[in-house]
């Protein structure tokens, strides 16, 4: 009976989003953020046509001419051979970085001596710069696709292993002890507790991962063989060819961007409840 | 030397005429660092027995309830469930916490069915068995709702399914109903009540509220301070099932006042105890 009492009280706020706010009386236009955004976006593009025109064709180019060099470099395939290089290489790197990292971190954070033993090397390699590293990476390993994954992998590594840890030392200690009370095993905490209430925290290393891992993937492709969008950046600056050089640069920016917003969309799929309670 | 020990613990709290024990403590200590927390606490939960317990803030009642979960590693003394020396958690002993404790990426579904997936129960089986928990503690309807899309009440419902869904021998309840408010925790009282009637268990339930304590326990532990011990035992010898209508007996009014004058008089020697 007073089940039946206390239920729909409950009831009207299960479903219910909070972001559900009237379409209707929306605020007038110059109030609204979307209109500053792309506002000024669209007044930095009109002031770098005008003005751009006027450098030297040698060192800077302008958007329609850089539009028609990307329509052209699309066309030839170009474009998406070396964009497919790279892509191959993020991919790569930031797998292994996911999937190494992880772990680790976790295991960093359950037990003691790994701690001990890696929180020095893990630390001054994150302060390393890693763009010092990847002539010696390219030394080491060759200049293929091998060295190029492992310059990503780096790059990308440690902010994931080092949010990860994070997520899970500051795991709630009230569901750990839940966990315990109902006889979970190690690997089951893992599983059912640790890596769950880390998933905000695993998806803010990843977005700074993506960010990190294009900036080492352009470096090992300008170090390394002949592919992938870094390539195409120095080749086309050698011979300048300005509004060629823009249209890789512009797509890296591009990537990194949908990435990131994939990834939080991607996020707030899979942890709702982090938005809950912000 | 045992002997000693045996005869010194012969005025225990144990259930007058009790046979079967649940739960048995002898001479438990447990410290932190320092903190003596308790000192040579000993006690019976009988077969389907509810104990209540009651005591001043901090005298130790959760610290209790986590040393016979087996969370706590204890310092001095021994627990022990039937044949079975708690020092891990065992799968006879189930606790609901203050705090809920529910899981936030789990459905209630998922969080009822927690303790019997770590028991290794197959998927077929938690899906036959985890729904009739979900009925029981009035939650049918929610199974695919997040904690977090629900009220306190309603956690807490979750909370005590998922404990029952093991079907524990003992249930430990840490202040169950604290976090919620007045009227849902009437609510729930007289649920747990009315579920405790179908499928009985034994029960060591803490509480700060007087009248919860009388009003579920068959006998009321009261706790006094620093390092704590059980201070009084009182026999709550009001009829089962109970309802609402107990909290209108007279019997029911004696005893809570009964329970509050040696509370209260723990309660004041501990203020006026003087450190030194
Ligand atoms: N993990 C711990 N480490 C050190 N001291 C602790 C720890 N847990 C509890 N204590 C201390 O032990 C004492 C008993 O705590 P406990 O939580 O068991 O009290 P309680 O009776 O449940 O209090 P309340 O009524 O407020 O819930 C308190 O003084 C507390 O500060
Ligand atoms: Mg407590």
């Amino acid at each position: 009976m007073s089940a039946v009492n206390e239920a729909p009280a409950g009831a009207a706020t299960v479903g219910q989003r909070p972001t559900a706010a009237a379409k209707k009386d929306r605020p007038p236009i110059w109030q609204r953020s979307a209109f500053y955004r792309y506002g000024f976006l669209i007044v930095i593009l009109l002031l770098w046509e005008i003005l751009g025109p006027l450098v030297n064709p040698i060192f800077f180019s302008y958007p329609s001419k850089i539009a028609v060099a990307f329509v052209n470099l699309t066309l030839s395939g170009e474009l998406i051979y070396y964009l497919l290089q790279s892509l191959q290489v993020l991919f790569y790197g930031l797998s292994f970085a996911i999937v190494i990292g992880i772990p680790l971190a976790v295991l960093m954070a359950r037990v003691k001596p790994v701690d001990w033993a890696l929180e020095l090397p893990v630390n001054a390699l994150y302060a390393t710069p890693m763009v010092a590293l990847v002539p010696i990476l390219v030394l080491w390993f060759g200049i293929y696709m091998t060295a190029k994954i492992i310059v990503v992998f780096l790059f990308a590594v440690f902010p994931i292993l080092i949010n990860t840890y994070q997520g899970v030392r500051e795991c709630d200690k009230n569901l750990l002890e839940v966990a315990r009370s109902f006889r979970s095993s190690e690997w089951q905490t893992w599983k059912e507790v640790l890596l769950p209430f880390a998933v905000p925290y695993i998806a803010a290393g990843i977005r700074l991962a993506i960010g990190r891992g294009l900036v080492g993937m352009v470096i090992a492709e300008f170090y390394t063989t002949i592919s992938g969008l870094g390539y195409m950046i120095t080749r086309y600056a050698n011979i300048f060819e300005m509004d060629k050089t823009f249209v890789p640069v512009i797509l890296l920016m591009f990537l990194g961007v949908t990435l990131t917003a994939l990834l939080k969309r991607l996020e707030r799929r899979i942890a709702p409840w982090s938005r809950a309670d912000t | 030397m045992s002997m000693t020990t045996e005869t010194a613990s012969a005025g225990f709290a144990a259930r007058p005429g009790s046979s079967l024990e649940r739960i048995r403590v002898r001479r438990l200590a447990k410290n932190f660092g320092a903190l003596e927390v308790f000192r040579d606490v000993n006690f019976d939960l009988g077969e389907r027995e509810i104990v209540t317990i009651v005591g001043p803030s901090g005298c130790g009642k959760t610290t209790l309830l986590r040393c016979i979960d087996g969370l706590l590693p204890v310092d001095e003394g021994e627990i022990w469930c039937g044949r079975e020396q708690i020092t891990e958690p065992i799968a006879g002993v189930a606790m609901v916490f203050q705090h809920f404790g529910l899981f936030p990426w789990k459905t209630v579904y998922d969080n009822v069915a927690y303790g019997l997936r770590m028991a290794g129960v197959s998927a077929a089986e938690l899906a036959e068995r985890v729904p009739q928990f979900i009925k029981l503690v009035g939650l049918g309807g929610f199974e695919h709702a997040y904690p977090w899309q629900m009220s306190g009440g309603m956690q807490q419902r979750c909370g005590l399914a998922r404990a029952l869904a093991i079907e524990p021998s003992v249930l430990l309840m840490d202040e169950p109903f604290a976090a919620v408010d007045a009227q849902t925790r009437e609510i729930l009282q007289f649920e747990l009540l009315r579920i405790w009637e179908t499928r009985p268990t034994s029960m060591i339930f803490v509480t700060h509220s007087i009248e919860e304590a009388v009003l579920m326990g068959d006998r009321v532990f009261v706790l006094k301070g620093r390092p704590s011990n059980i201070a009084k035992v009182v026999d709550i010898d009001l009829p089962r099932p109970r309802s609402r209508e107990t909290l209108r007996a007279a019997r029911f009014t004696e005893l809570r006042e009964l329970v509050w004058s040696t509370l209260m008089k723990e309660a004041r020697e501990a203020e006026f105890h003087l450190e030194r």
